[in-house]
């Protein structure tokens, strides 16, 4: 499976799937919503999460990936503007943690240095690590030490506890060697009672429906997960799937589009509204630019402080004082319990 | 009149019921709602057995409600359909059982 960029897909320009967003079909506006409820213009609050994107190059091709990341993909983030990340780190010490992603964010040839470099910041560090890049090559199979000797919190995904859900939406043979790489981050201390080393996984719908309740499926995956594979780990994140991208694509495809954007609007939470990620988040994509969140920046949908778009010029007057730029898209942080890059935000 | 006994869109406005006798329809989704949730048996217990039963009483909405709600809730395909199968097994018990009583009418009434 290739990205949509490779294939040269339409869906590939961010501007295109804006467009989808916005003029498909009549729902009602995001905007408006936020209105309703006094949250319009949407404000930050205290900038507490730095999320790096450090490269769209992915050994994986998930159908639903947001990013359209995948090994044919070449976007990468060099040394130059990790340094710009690590002085924006050090001028503002709010940014309590440093959250890396990607695509495959180990698959940057600067990623050790950057996690030992954030490290000496004393800055909590989370890796969104898709599991599989451990056995990818020799090279990676230390990392799970690596982790821990920085105190790295590890966030994966894994779809489901079963290899049939989990393998469809993130390629076969991903939900075994999912398996092999947890208990190699077990054997190491990651996820164990005691250890201090976060081991926490990621649930997203394998098809166009919401998570159900995270709680409980938190128990499903630690009940099933222990009894097949003796795995234990410390929390479940249920994510809902952002209508954009390659997910965008099989919604499309498959006749859910709009069935999917009247489910996300049907089940808008005022309490997840207020609670979204984008307010103490700030999103830096692999060439330095600046986003209210990763969605965001895969819908090239900047920040609104138009002089200070770049992480070189990062202004946090500026960027305190900022709206949050919002589009039909933030309709899936906002439906049920909510959704974020740390689950669900509201009860 | 409508050219079609049931319609998919009708299942989002099952809530309308309430416009010609609200007090019911309130004391029912409020009942409804409450037969859902976690108990003595779980949500996600709940939504197979609701599936299954949907497939006894043939109801349309219910097996495109409780299709979605199972799949979501994290029963597998194969879960699913041997709830169906359950549900089959029931009601073409319930048939066949109906058996004996026509033996014994038909003793009852031969030589």
């Amino acid at each position: 499976m290739k990205s949509l960029q490779a294939l040269q897909h339409a869906l590939a320009d961010a501007g295109h799937q804006v467009d989808i967003l916005e003029h498909q079909h009549a729902f009602p506006q995001f905007s408006e919503k936020l209105e309703k409820i006094g949250l319009f213009p949407l404000q930050p609050r205290a900038a507490e999460i730095l999320q790096v994107n450090l490269g769209k190059m992915c050994n994986q091709v998930c159908k639903h990936c947001h990013v359209d990341a995948g090994p044919d993909r070449k976007e990468i983030m060099t040394r130059d503007t990790m340094e710009l990340c690590l002085k924006v780190l050090a001028e503002n010490p709010t940014f309590v943690t440093v959250d890396l992603t990607g695509g495959a964010p180990e698959l940057n040839p600067d990623f050790r240095w950057f996690v030992e470099k954030i490290k000496e910041l004393d800055r909590h560090i989370i890796v969104r690590c898709n599991l599989t890049i451990l056995l990818a090559n020799k090279r990676f199979n230390d990392l799970p030490v690596f982790y821990k000797m920085h105190g790295v919190e590890v966030v994966s995904s894994l779809p489901f506890y079963t290899q049939d859900r989990t393998d469809r939406q993130r390629g076969d043979g991903v939900f075994a060697d999912s398996i092999k790489a947890l208990q190699m981050l077990n054997a190491v201390g990651y996820g164990l009672p005691d250890t201090g080393l976060q081991l926490n996984l990621v649930y997203n719908p394998a098809g166009a429906f919401l998570p159900p309740s995270q709680a409980t499926l938190e128990q499903e995956y630690k009940t099933a997960l222990a009894k097949e594979y003796g795995i234990r780990f410390n929390a479940l994140y249920a994510i809902t799937n952002m209508p954009i991208s390659r997910y965008l694509d099989y919604l499309l495809v498959s006749g859910n589009y709009e069935r999917y954007m009247e489910k996300l609007i049907q089940a808008f939470n005022p309490a997840a509204a207020r609670m979204v990620m984008c307010r103490n988040t700030v999103s830096v994509s692999w060439d330095g630019y600046l986003y209210d969140c990763d969605f965001n920046q895969m819908l090239d949908l900047r920040v609104s402080c138009t002089d200070a778009q770049h992480i070189s010029g990062f202004d946090a007057k500026a960027m305190a004082e900022r709206s949050i730029v919002i589009n039909q898209h933030c309709y899936g942080c906002t439906a049920g319990a909510g959704s974020s890059c740390g689950g669900t935000v509201a009860e | 009149m409508s050219n079609h006994y049931y319609n998919a869109e009708d299942l989002g406005k099952f809530g309308s019921i309430g416009a010609y006798q609200k007090e019911l329809a309130d004391k029912f989704f409020s009942w409804y709602g409450e037969v859902f949730k976690d108990s003595a048996l779980s949500a996600k217990e709940k939504s197979l057995i609701a599936l299954a039963v949907a497939h006894a009483v043939q109801c349309p909405y219910c097996i495109d409600a409780y299709s979605s709600d199972a799949f979501e809730k994290g029963w597998s395909e194969a879960q699913m359909m041997e709830a169906v199968h359950v549900a089959a097994s029931i009601k073409g018990g319930a048939a066949l059982v109906h058996g004996v009583q026509m033996m014994n009418k038909v003793k009852e009434i031969s030589m």
